[in-house]
């Protein structure tokens, strides 16, 4: 746990003294606030018109009407930038030749696969929880529902924690950082979209192709409904991108 | 200390290196030296365990560098032939992080930091970014990464490439006074490099060992005759008839105004020759022995695969 925490420390230094996580976070800041305010703006003009039918009145949720979507959209700002994120924590290694001095050290590679994915982990954490202060402001002036928004925060650390891992296993590919960038976006997008699919399928290869979709395990969560099948879906694309990982490592250095 | 024996290692159809067998002894400095892709990084590599062989055995310590990697890696300090390092680090915070990674107990990291930058003369440029550092820093720093736990073995690829002549002489004094406990293999193809810091060498051309053994008995087992090298005032045609006419002398050539006398191995006739060039008024302006010195010893085991 030792060596996990001596890469780790590493690894959240390199984001936070380069400019790498600054921008990222600032630019995720700003259109997820984008879309935050376009989500409440709607929110209150509907507030208003409805505000003359107390039937209708009553059936406005800010849960529904306002974090919802923002869950669904933030989660496509994560697709976009999450791959920037995790592009050079093994193809900058590998290229500078740094790897050298990992792998000649008393660590594992296991250890330093999850030191690495764990620092990806806390940018993703600081990330959503600036975003959280955001929201937070709709506490003071209205009465959400507490628990159906900590459920889909949950749920977006989750598939941001998915991403990823994802990013960690295309940056073990290859030494270029682009390569590795394009190839998780390109992977995690077609995951993401994996159940259009599933209306031209039929049989078992729906539900294959519906359970594999990430959106799919994503919609129940950002409306509040927590859903083991969801977590587990996650936590296993997690340990499978992870292990992954771990081969093409081990397997490189076998070649 | 560090033991190979029929090791070979295959990229593919490629063979890097084939069947390489060779000691170094505790307390000793070693060198591996050949051309460019002779298989001295390979090598290296493998006693590191960055890479696995693909057969044959190998030891540091007494430990297997395939059965125990883990107890090799912690008391072997290497230098890759490219330096390990991350420019966006300051040199404190770089050692900081190796000292983690190679298991430095946490209340003797800092210790452990202090000395490997006082060993390596890294004082002024601590708190600096690496990548604002001089190459001959950097160099410093991959040593000081090396040097960091006290390792009993040290493996450096190819320490003084790239550097101006002074911080190669540096750097060599540097790695000579890291002498006594630790033995210490070298990979270079400067062959200065070997004279000047080795005590030993194991010369590798395309994978397979040429030779291997002390300085002095290669040397030694590599000469056939024994010789001087004069320069004369007068170093005509008739100096080298003169001195031909020697009692034992086989052999007289010139070379540009150089004159070399050789005679077999086992005599020694300098006190002869000096006498004849005094008397006969020749001029003597230089002499020294014809020393096999390490080149002619390469050349002779690369070209004409001399092997032992």
């Amino acid at each position: 746990m030792k060596n996990v925490w001596a890469i780790c420390k590493k690894e959240i230094n390199t984001y936070f003294t380069s400019p790498i996580a600054y921008v990222v976070i600032t630019v995720f800041l700003v259109l997820s606030g984008f879309f935050f305010y376009n989500a409440i703006w709607w929110f209150n003009t509907q507030s208003m018109q409805m505000a003359q039918n107390p039937y209708y009145y009553q059936q406005l949720n800010i849960n529904q009407m306002v974090f919802s979507p923002l869950l669904h959209n933030t989660s496509i700002i994560l697709l976009l930038m999450i791959p920037l994120l995790t592009m050079r924590l093994f193809s900058e290694e590998k290229k500078r030749q740094t790897d050298e001095l990992l792998y000649t050290s008393p660590i594992s590679v296991n250890q330093i696969i999850l030191g690495k994915y764990l620092a990806s982990l806390f940018v993703l954490l600081i990330m959503l929880l600036l975003l959280g202060v955001l929201t937070a402001f709709t506490f003071v002036f209205g009465n959400p529902e507490l628990a159906p928004l900590l459920d889909g925060y949950f749920g977006l650390f989750l598939m941001g924690g998915t991403f990823m891992a994802a990013g960690i296993f295309f940056s073990s590919l290859t030494e270029n950082q682009i390569v590795s960038a394009i190839l998780t976006f390109g992977a995690l997008l077609l995951f993401y979209i994996l159940n259009w699919a599933s209306d031209s399928a039929s049989g078992i290869w729906r539900d294959v192709l519906n359970y594999l979709s990430i959106f799919q395990h994503f919609d129940g969560l950002s409306q509040g409904i927590l859903d083991t099948t969801d977590v587990v879906y996650y936590l296993s694309f997690i340990f499978f991108s992870l292990f992954l990982t771990h081969s093409v490592i081990q397997s490189r250095r076998w070649r | 200390m560090i033991e190979v024996e029929h090791l070979t290692k295959k990229y593919g159809d490629l063979v890097a290196i084939k069947d390489l067998s060779f000691k170094v002894e505790e307390g000793k400095i070693w060198g591996l030296l050949g051309p460019n892709a002779a298989g001295k990084t390979t090598t290296m590599r493998i006693l590191t365990g960055y890479l696995p062989a693909t057969d044959g055995k190998a030891s540091v310590a007494g430990f297997d560098v395939f059965e125990q990697i883990n107890e090799v890696k912690k008391i072997t300090g290497y230098l890759p032939e490219a330096l390990p390092l991350y420019p966006e680090m300051t040199v404190l915070a770089f050692l900081n992080f190796v000292s983690e990674i190679k298991q430095i107990p946490a209340s003797k990291r800092k210790e452990a930091v202090e000395k490997s930058i006082e060993t390596s003369g890294l004082e002024t440029v601590r708190k600096r970014l690496i990548k604002n550092i001089s190459r001959g820093f950097k160099q410093r720093v991959g040593i000081a990464q090396a040097l960091i736990h006290d390792p009993q073995v040290l493996i450096l690829d190819e320490p003084t490439v790239g550097l101006d002549p002074a911080q190669i002489i540096e750097i060599r004094q540097l790695i000579k006074s890291l002498k006594g406990k630790r033995t210490i293999l070298i990979s270079t193809h400067i062959l200065a490099e070997v004279t000047q810091t080795c005590e030993g060498v194991a010369i590798i051309n395309e994978g397979l060992l040429m030779a291997s053994g002390s300085l002095e008995a290669l040397t030694a087992s590599f000469r056939e005759k024994e010789g001087v090298v004069v320069k004369l005032k007068k170093g005509g045609e008739s100096s080298c008839s003169m001195l031909r006419e020697i009692r034992g002398v086989d052999r007289v050539s010139r070379e540009n105004d150089e004159l070399k006398i050789e005679w077999s191995k086992g005599k020694d006739l300098r006190d002869d020759i000096t006498r004849l060039i005094v008397e006969k008024g020749l001029g003597l302006v230089e002499m020294r022995p014809l020393a096999m010195n390490i080149e002619d010893l390469y050349l002779k085991v690369i070209s004409g695969g001399v092997k032992q």
